[in-house]
Formats: structure tokens, C-alpha cells, sequence
């Protein structure tokens, strides 16, 4: 029984770190910023609540400590990734020529 | 077999953290920097995970904690900054 949850954990932490390396590959790719907080907070979060579920099967002693740096992730990283992209817009960052529909300017445009 | 998935789960992070470190450096403007930054922070929470495992030591899970609440208050701080808000 012991080695199947280790095999498991092992293969989920195997997941999420492919996960993590699809981010990178995507901060790298993507044409311009908004893409690449999207690409970057997106898989890193599910990469790592993967690798930290793959820890909970080897260790299920330290579960609820996972457990909590997990919900603390699931909480801080579309925050810190919305705070981001809103900032990025009101500087007026570099869009991809490829936008078309940009509905923050349309929004901010009605109310002047 | 379980030390070798490990450690394999250890490489491809390492490689993701080299992309990102690529975009750090090459970033054009300053919010691909931050960017760059929030993404290296959270592959550097999953460094020290599997460092706890490697290690069989819990106690590093604290670092992991404290890490993810100092990345999450750096990142709000910059982009606040950047905003011209103070």
C-alpha cells in the first residue's frame, strides 16, 4: 500500500513540475505581457498545488501544513496576478497587435 | 524509485526556473520583470518542498510558508509602486 502512494506522489510531482516548465515556456513565448501573467500565474499555481499534493502521498504526516501553504497559494496568486495586469493597463503597457477586444479601455472610456 | 522521480521532478522545475530566469533578464519592460519575478518566487516554493523531501526535514515547509506570504507582499508592493500610488 505504502509503495503505490509512493508511486502516485512521485508521478504527481512529476505532473506539476511539467506544469511549472509549460509556465516558463509560456513567459517565454507569449507575445506580450497580459499573455504572460496569464501563462505565468495560471500553470504555476496548478504545478505546484500538484507537487504539493505529490508531497502529502510521500509524507502524510505533513499534510495539513501542504494543505495550508496550498490554500494560501490558491488565495495570493490570482491576486497578485490581477493586481499585476490592472497596473500594466493603467501604465499603459505594450499590447500585442494581435488584441481585439480590449473591454477595460472600452469600460474607462463610457465614464469619461 | 521513489528518490528518482524526486529528483526528475527536480530537473524539469530547475529547467522551468532557467525559462523564467530568461525572461527575468531579457524582459523589455518592467512589468515583465515582476512577472518574471512572481513566477520564480512560487517554482522557488516548489524547490523547497522537494527539498524537505529530499532531506526528510518538515521543519523546511515553515520556510515554504513564509516565503509564499513575502513573494505575495513584494509582488502587491511593486506593482503599487509601479502604479505611481506612493
Amino acid at each position: 500500500m505504502e509503495a503505490i502512494m509512493d508511486i502516485i506522489g512521485g508521478l504527481l510531482m512529476v505532473g506539476g513540475a511539467c506544469f511549472l516548465l509549460f509556465g516558463g515556456l509560456g513567459l517565454i513565448r507569449m507575445p506580450d505581457i497580459y499573455n504572460r501573467i496569464q501563462a505565468g500565474s495560471k500553470t504555476t499555481t496548478l504545478g505546484t498545488l500538484l507537487t504539493l499534493a505529490g508531497a502529502a502521498c510521500l509524507q502524510p504526516a505533513w499534510g495539513w501544513k501542504l494543505l495550508l501553504i496550498g490554500i494560501f497559494l490558491i488565495f495570493t496568486n490570482p491576486v497578485s496576478a490581477q493586481v499585476l495586469a490592472s497596473t500594466a493597463h493603467r501604465r499603459g503597457a505594450h499590447q500585442s497587435p494581435l488584441t481585439e477586444v480590449d473591454r477595460l479601455a472600452e469600460d474607462r472610456e463610457g465614464k469619461a | 524509485m521513489v528518490e528518482i522521480l524526486i529528483m526528475l521532478a527536480a530537473g524539469i522545475t530547475g529547467a522551468a526556473f532557467l525559462l523564467a530566469l530568461g525572461r527575468f533578464v531579457l524582459g523589455p519592460s518592467r512589468f515583465d520583470r515582476v512577472v518574471a519575478f512572481d513566477v520564480l518566487t512560487v517554482i522557488a516554493i516548489t524547490f523547497i518542498v522537494l527539498a524537505a523531501l529530499l532531506e526528510n526535514r518538515g521543519i523546511y515547509l515553515d520556510a515554504a510558508l513564509v516565503y509564499a506570504l513575502l513573494s505575495f507582499l513584494g509582488v502587491i508592493a511593486i506593482a503599487r509602486y509601479l502604479e505611481g500610488r506612493f
